[in-house]
């Protein structure tokens, strides 16, 4: 969504995306561009992308990761020039949904995409994305809920009337238009919608077959591939601002999918100490500093649940700027917990980034749980059912209780400590 | 029906006074005396209609930190008030616990930070405005993050990065920005970050030549900077790059003996503690920074989870590295939140959000 600079006082009020004057003083507020703002130190007009918006709290630009919920609990979005970690859930069956929901969201909104996989062709991940879903009798019962809703709040509640003051359901997300969309996971996306997309895909088996040349830096070759590759195309198409002729900015978003994974090469799920065990983390490391530098955003599925040396863990998370895992009941004693009926898995925001600013958005909200209906994937706040059960036995209670308790850690982002006690 | 300050003084440190009324004089015109005041343990007049304070003009309200109740007792007539934010930069609440100001900062010290389990950059920050206000000649590591985001927090807390650096009081080397150069247009010549490109453990000889280059003091007629400072963000991200825990205590080992020691300035790092995740790299890394450091400040999480008031705990601990220790360290504990611009400190269990 484009921001329309006004030139004017930049005053002090946060959530003001008031441009600087002319001049080549820089506000504390102002976003002059992508973060390779050295590239565009000249002008000091507000960069417009389709696609994106800028964040309320410090002017960020920010992309959508194709799930709206998702966004709100991100704080708006995921920044531009960032890594979005996922860490899967232990069978691999709903990250790959949040990664096709990222890829998709790049097709629709026109962005650039780089596809790179060592288990799958990434002409046929593209062929498989959710087609963005334009059915309007389901919108409209939406957005009959919500005013069916709002009919109501006109009633005064007399008894719990504290309850008033809280929010009535947990309402969608506005939408702006042209920032995230909803996508139906029931139908496959249009082929035209692909074809008149700019995509890249990295495939590994095609790519390594090549001669095998020994590399003088401690990164295996899959991964040193990998990033001369994402380099290349960075610099060639011009995402880090390196040709100024270009007229349409444009973003690059680039997913990589089982990264850590033995298909890549490397053995940090196989084994505890490991030959290469800082090739991941060297990997991260540069892929961090090449988006940084450009006008790309990445998200990258990460298997941790097979990662046996806890501190990879912990240093990949550090490396990383957002972090998401993904937590699913299947073939868990969570399956049959009565707690989580309602739900497929549970999300945990490990980690928001702090970007140029002391703070970040942070959400009260520390369970959400995930459910995959027929045609949406949701996020929601993990609601205890009621209990309306005829006998209200102590035992049950009991029970609630102490799975109440194993709800996961909570946040590390702020604080650490005994994790059972969030809440 | 006044608080005495024997009583405030208990109050303060956190055990309530046996008594809610007490006798003695009012040693304040600001302390209310009212009912409500009392019940609710307010200094600030509370505004009620029959509340005495209430003819008062409304004050604002302050941490009061043992310092400031001191300066209350023995000079009833004149009342601290909040420090002006705008003024000092920095986080001047972090000031008044370390006691340095920017003119009469230490010299020859190592400053460890470390953080566990939670984000212990916002000291980074408060370190890095501090010495460029101090007019220290400043050379910042910058390993993790570009430089623009130091540049717009440093603008929030008052100093501009750009302008220093263009007058040359700061050097920055930007790991990532150069990391890139390195890795993918390998040059013949030396780099700092020469160790990304290695296949084994590299050392960090070249980047301890850069530092070193960068804050040579210029033997030059015109008054100088006052002492060099090197700032690392951070050390736990070389143990990521491969580098081993030893070749970066032998980097800050010579950073110390060149900085601290010949040139009599300061150094501060910051290093990720692990806790349980059994990284024993870092834990090798964090020991033998901490037996080496004048001063450690640590950020944790509260023991009791999240919070949304209160970000974190403080622990600050001065050490005497090269003397025997014959008494204990002295060390204090704060806890803090995070705000836009700046960090409010207050004791344990003073949070705004308790009271």
């Amino acid at each position: 969504m484009a921001v329309a600079g006004t030139s004017g006082t930049g005053t002090r009020s946060t959530g003001s995306m008031v441009a600087a004057a002319s001049t080549n003083n820089v506000t504390s507020f102002q976003r002059r561009g992508p973060r390779a703002s050295g590239a565009d130190s000249g002008c000091s007009r507000l960069v417009s992308i389709a696609g994106t918006r800028r964040s309320v709290r410090n002017g960020q630009l920010l992309v959508s990761t194709g799930l709206p919920a998702l966004d709100q609990f991100l704080g708006g979005g995921l920044a531009v020039g960032t890594v979005l970690l996922i860490e899967e859930d232990k069978y691999n069956i709903y990250s790959p949904l949040l990664f096709n929901y990222f890829l998709a969201e790049g097709i629709v909104s026109g962005h650039a995409l780089l596809v790179a996989s060592a288990k799958e062709d990434p002409a046929d991940i593209l062929q498989k994305l959710p087609a963005p879903l334009i059915d309007h009798s389901y919108k409209k019962e939406c957005d009959e809920d919500i005013c069916g809703h709002k009919m109501e709040s006109d009633i005064k509640m007399k008894i719990a009337w504290r309850y008033q003051l809280f929010p009535k359901m947990e309402g969608r997300p506005v939408l702006s238009s042209g920032f995230g969309h909803d996508y139906d996971i029931s139908k496959r996306i249009p082929q035209e919608l692909i074809e008149t997309s700019k995509w890249h895909g990295f495939f590994l088996p095609e790519k390594i077959s090549s001669t095998f040349n020994v590399e003088s830096c401690s990164l295996t070759s899959g991964y040193m591939k990998l990033l001369q590759f994402i380099q290349n195309i960075i610099y060639e198409e011009g995402f880090d601002g390196s040709n100024p002729q270009k007229k349409q900015k444009n973003i690059l978003r680039i997913g990589i999918q089982n990264l850590g994974s033995p298909l890549w090469g490397d053995d940090i799920c196989c084994a505890e100490n490991c030959d290469a065990s800082h090739s991941l983390t060297k990997f991260l490391y540069i892929l961090r500093a090449l988006l940084r530098t450009s006008l790309s955003a990445c998200i990258i599925t990460v298997p941790t649940h097979l990662i046996q040396n806890k501190a990879v863990i912990a240093r990949v998370t550090n490396l990383s700027d957002t972090v998401v895992g993904l937590e699913s009941f299947i073939g868990s004693e969570k399956e049959t917990n009565p707690l989580y009926k309602d739900y497929h898995g549970l999300i945990h925001i490990r980690q928001i980034p702090r970007l140029n600013n002391l703070i970040y958005d942070i959400s009260d909200v520390k369970d959400l749980a995930f459910k995959l209906k027929k045609k949406l994937f949701t996020i929601e706040r993990l609601h205890l059912p009621p209990d309306l059960s005829d006998t209200v036995s102590r035992s049950s209670k009991q029970d609630l209780a102490e799975s109440a308790k194993l709800l996961g850690p909570g946040c590390g982002m702020t604080a650490g400590g005994k994790k059972h006690l969030d809440f | 029906m006044a608080w005495s300050w024997e009583a405030l003084w208990e109050w303060n440190a956190g055990k309530k006074p046996a008594q809610l009324r007490v006798q003695g004089p009012r040693p304040c015109a600001r302390l209310c005396a009212c009912a409500e005041c009392n019940r609710s343990a307010r200094f600030i007049g509370c505004g009620q209609r029959n509340c005495a304070c209430a003819l008062l003009p409304r004050v604002p309200v302050w941490w009061v930190l043992p310092s400031s109740l001191r300066s209350i007792r023995d000079s009833p007539s004149s009342h601290p008030g909040p420090p002006c934010v705008l003024e000092l930069g920095m986080f001047p609440e972090l000031n008044n616990l370390l006691n340095t100001t920017p003119e009469g900062a230490e010299q020859g010290k190592l400053t460890l930070l470390c953080d566990a389990k939670t984000d212990g950059s916002f000291l980074v920050h408060h370190f890095l405005s501090f010495y460029l206000k101090a007019n220290c000649k400043v050379c910042l590591v910058a390993l993790i993050q570009s430089f623009s985001h130091y540049n717009i927090v440093g603008q929030k807390l008052g100093v501009s990065l750009t302008a220093a650096r263009e007058r040359g009081q700061l050097v920055v080397l930007e790991g990532l920005k150069s990391g890139v150069d390195v890795f993918f247009r390998p040059r013949e010549e030396p780099h700092p970050l020469q160790f990304l490109r290695e296949a084994n453990a590299g050392d960090l000889q070249p980047l301890y030549a850069f530092v070193r280059d960068a804050l040579q003091p210029v033997d030059s007629g015109e008054a100088a900077w006052r002492c060099p400072v090197l700032l690392v963000d951070d050390l736990s991200v070389l143990l990521s790059l491969g580098v081993g825990p030893v070749a970066v205590l032998d980097f800050v080992h010579y950073c110390r003996a060149t900085v601290c020691q010949e040139w009599k300035g300061n150094v501060v790092c910051l290093v990720h503690d692990s806790g349980d995740t059994e990284d024993e790299e870092s834990d090798v890394l964090l020991n033998g920074l901490s037996h080496q450091s004048h001063l450690i400040l640590r950020a944790e999480g509260l023991a009791t989870g999240f919070c949304k008031d209160v970000h974190g705990q403080l622990r600050i601990l001065w050490r005497r590295p090269l003397q025997p220790t014959t008494h204990r360290d002295r060390s204090l504990t704060y806890q803090y939140k995070i705000q836009d611009k700046s960090v409010s400190f207050f004791a344990k269990g003073m949070s705004p959000a308790v009271l």
